[in-house]
């Protein structure tokens, strides 16, 4: 039990840490339950063989790889907007960062697992790492999946600990307020926080110095999986804006993603009076500037191919705007620029409800984006003869089904656990 | 480097019958794929041939063009392996290292010629044609990638009775099963180290050219065929 009287601050942040109520146990228990059919496809999958997923020659990569990017792309909620945020001291990010932060942990850790779901072999996932072996072999460091290996991890054990060093003031205080197995576990975590003034200026050292090394981290990191596309032969991918196109996609979905969150946060946990209209207001125009630089990556891609019209590259536009691929292309617009534009431009309909209803057809958009990247450019390569068309199947698209269910869990069970707005950051004067 | 395989493929020759690909399938232990995953685009045929048709009908023609792994020199699919599963051996040959793979199948997107093939499945055949397992081929697990490998086997074996007799491999004695199967001989096989060879001289006559040549994988495949 965490003890809730005292102060109207820890009575309104503290309160959702007890007790569970009927929805609660609702949420949680779909979410596990979508989450372990998922596992359970994904055990079927290992024990038939890969083939019960839809991918096929020429279009090796298909929803699984789909996902990673997207994820990863998530992931840059936390990262990027709270460290930006943090570095520049912007006064209204107090209720945001912590739900950024856990964004990124949980999208990171979902994200990281595409990889290996999408081996041939994943039982044998570690031998992409270098460890020392009786054979003296190493991994292929010139292949870009070595340096998604690298750049992921270091960018999640990074995201760890920019997420936990934040808490650790706020758990030591939970300690002091609770019992029984909550007093062991926040004891545990606070690492024997006193809060003086010499522990208070260590964390705020490591927390700037974190926020500037994980923002170099974050962009690193979707460059690199950029970069397993453009490092290819194949057209259309072997593109230099890549790099830039996903970072700017990532950031873009990531404050979808956490507009999302913070608006079933402050449903959820009735925190209207923290989570102000003038955060999402201040959220939607950041969306609104992501939009119109997606649109201009998308735009710069599109052209420049159309007009060097190389046959090669022809054929896999052709198939993105006006063949088989149109559909999706034409929807990915629609829901990453055009919908946006109109909702988040124009002043007077801008409003928690339209910047909500932008941030989820931003999330569906850029998982559609994600989409687009991967298979058309994979279903026309060089030569005619060897095209065919991707259609995924029920395992993978439980499995794809099953992440965003893990992704509710983790954020549920994390909610019942610590408290989702940083309570020091309200009381707390800056020692720096 | 004692030497160096390549092929010649003679498209004016070439008459489509697909002796070739019926020959690599019982010579390389290729699995069979039913018709559903056959449709699915999950056949396993390390030589294909392609079909190209010019003019309207009944004005057509239709051209041949049997596609296997070119063996580049510098190909795509080599550096883009995280475990070095594929690699380019002393012979220029790129080889593919089944129990290293771990089946990203990066190698098989970054294939301009798509000739890469992976296992879906544990490999079957019906019976009895699991009893006609070539001995010196291994059969592939599931989760691996898989290639036209010029016939290695058939590489080794020449070299072996070769240096048994204290010889050079002689010019036309390996022949990989595509070769040997090709009853209008469009295919031919050798050591383009050696400038009298049959492949070297077809490699450098004026009816070479090679397929995709632009992307500078300087493949080891040469095809003939008459100049415009």
């Amino acid at each position: 039990m965490v003890e809730t009287r005292g102060d109207g601050l820890r009575a309104t942040l503290w309160r959702p840490l007890n007790g569970f109520s009927g929805r609660y146990l609702l949420a949680l228990t779909a979410a596990f339950l979508v989450g372990a059919w998922g596992l359970g496809c994904w055990g079927y999958q290992i024990v038939r063989g890969i083939g019960v997923a839809g991918i096929r020659r020429p279009t090796m990569w298909g929803f699984y790889l789909v996902n990673f990017v997207f994820w990863i792309g998530i992931s840059h909620a936390g990262t990027l907007i709270s460290a930006i945020l943090r570095l520049t001291d912007a006064g209204w990010r107090k209720p945001v960062t912590r739900a950024a932060e856990a964004i990124t942990v949980f999208a990171l850790s979902i994200g990281a697992m595409f990889p290996i779901i999408h081996l041939g072999r994943p039982w044998i996932f570690y031998w992409l790492f270098p460890y020392p072996n009786s054979r003296l072999l190493w991994p292929n460091f010139r292949s870009p999946l070595l340096w998604d290996v690298t750049a992921i991890s270091t960018y999640l054990s990074g995201s760890v600990i920019y997420l936990y060093l934040p808490l650790i003031p706020d758990l030591a205080e939970l300690a002091q307020h609770s019992t029984g197995w909550r007093l062991r576990l926040y004891t545990l975590l606070a690492l024997g926080w006193t809060g003086s003034d010499r522990q208070w200026h260590a964390v705020e050292r490591a927390m700037k110095l974190m926020a500037g090394t994980i923002l170099a981290v974050a962009v690193s990191v979707h460059t690199v999986v950029a970069w397993d596309f453009a490092m290819a032969v194949a057209p259309m991918w072997h593109s230099t804006i890549y790099g830039p196109y996903f970072v700017a996609g990532a950031i873009f979905s990531g404050i979808a993603a956490l507009v999302v969150a913070m608006s079933i946060i402050r449903r959820a946990l009735h925190l209207e009076e923290y989570l102000l209209p003038v955060h999402f207001e201040n959220l939607g125009k950041l969306l609104l500037l992501m939009s119109l630089l997606w649109v201009y990556f998308t735009v710069a891609e599109n052209l420049t191919t159309w007009y060097g019209n190389s046959p090669a590259e022809m054929s896999v536009f052709g198939e993105r705007v006006r063949g088989r691929y149109a559909p999706c292309f034409w929807f990915m617009v629609f829901c990453n620029f055009v919908l946006p534009f109109v909702l988040l431009s124009v002043k007077r309909l801008r409003s928690v409800a339209t910047v909500t209803i932008s941030g989820v057809t931003v999330l569906v958009g850029m998982w559609v984006e994600r989409f687009m990247i991967v298979l058309p450019s994979l279903s026309r390569p060089h030569l005619a003869a060897a095209a065919g068309f991707y259609s995924p199947t029920w395992v993978e698209i439980s499995i794809t089904a099953s992440t965003f269910a893990a992704m509710v869990m983790f954020y549920l069970i994390f909610c019942k656990l610590f408290p989702i707005i940083a309570v020091w950051e309200y009381k707390h004067v800056s020692h720096g | 480097m004692e030497h160096r395989w390549g092929m010649a493929i003679d498209l004016d020759r070439c008459t489509g019958c697909e002796a070739c690909v019926v020959a690599c399938h019982a010579e390389n232990n290729l699995p069979l794929s039913d018709a559903d995953q056959a449709e699915k685009g999950r056949a396993f045929h390390w030589i294909r041939v392609d079909r190209y048709y010019e003019g309207e009908f009944p004005d057509i023609r239709v051209k041949y063009m049997p596609v296997l792994c070119q063996q580049c020199d510098e190909a795509p699919c080599e550096p883009v392996c995280p475990v070095y599963a594929t690699y380019h051996n002393a012979e220029g040959l790129n080889v593919q290292v089944y129990n290293r793979c771990v089946g990203t199948r990066y190698c098989g997107n970054n294939c301009p010629y798509s000739v890469r093939f992976f296992n879906w499945f544990e490999p079957e055949w019906p019976e009895p044609l699991h009893l006609q397992h070539n001995p010196d081929v291994a059969v592939r697990p599931s989760g691996v990638m898989e290639k036209c490998t010029f016939c290695i086997q058939r590489i080794q074996r020449a070299k072996r009775d070769a240096q048994a007799e204290n010889r050079r491999v002689a010019d036309g004695e390996v022949q990989p099963a595509c070769v040997q199967s090709c009853p209008a001989e469009a295919m031919t096989f050798g050591d383009l180290n050696d400038p009298e060879s049959k492949v070297s001289r077809l490699a450098t006559s004026g009816r070479a050219t090679r397929l995709l040549e632009d992307l500078g994988t300087k493949p080891k495949v040469f095809y003939l065929q008459r100049g415009k």
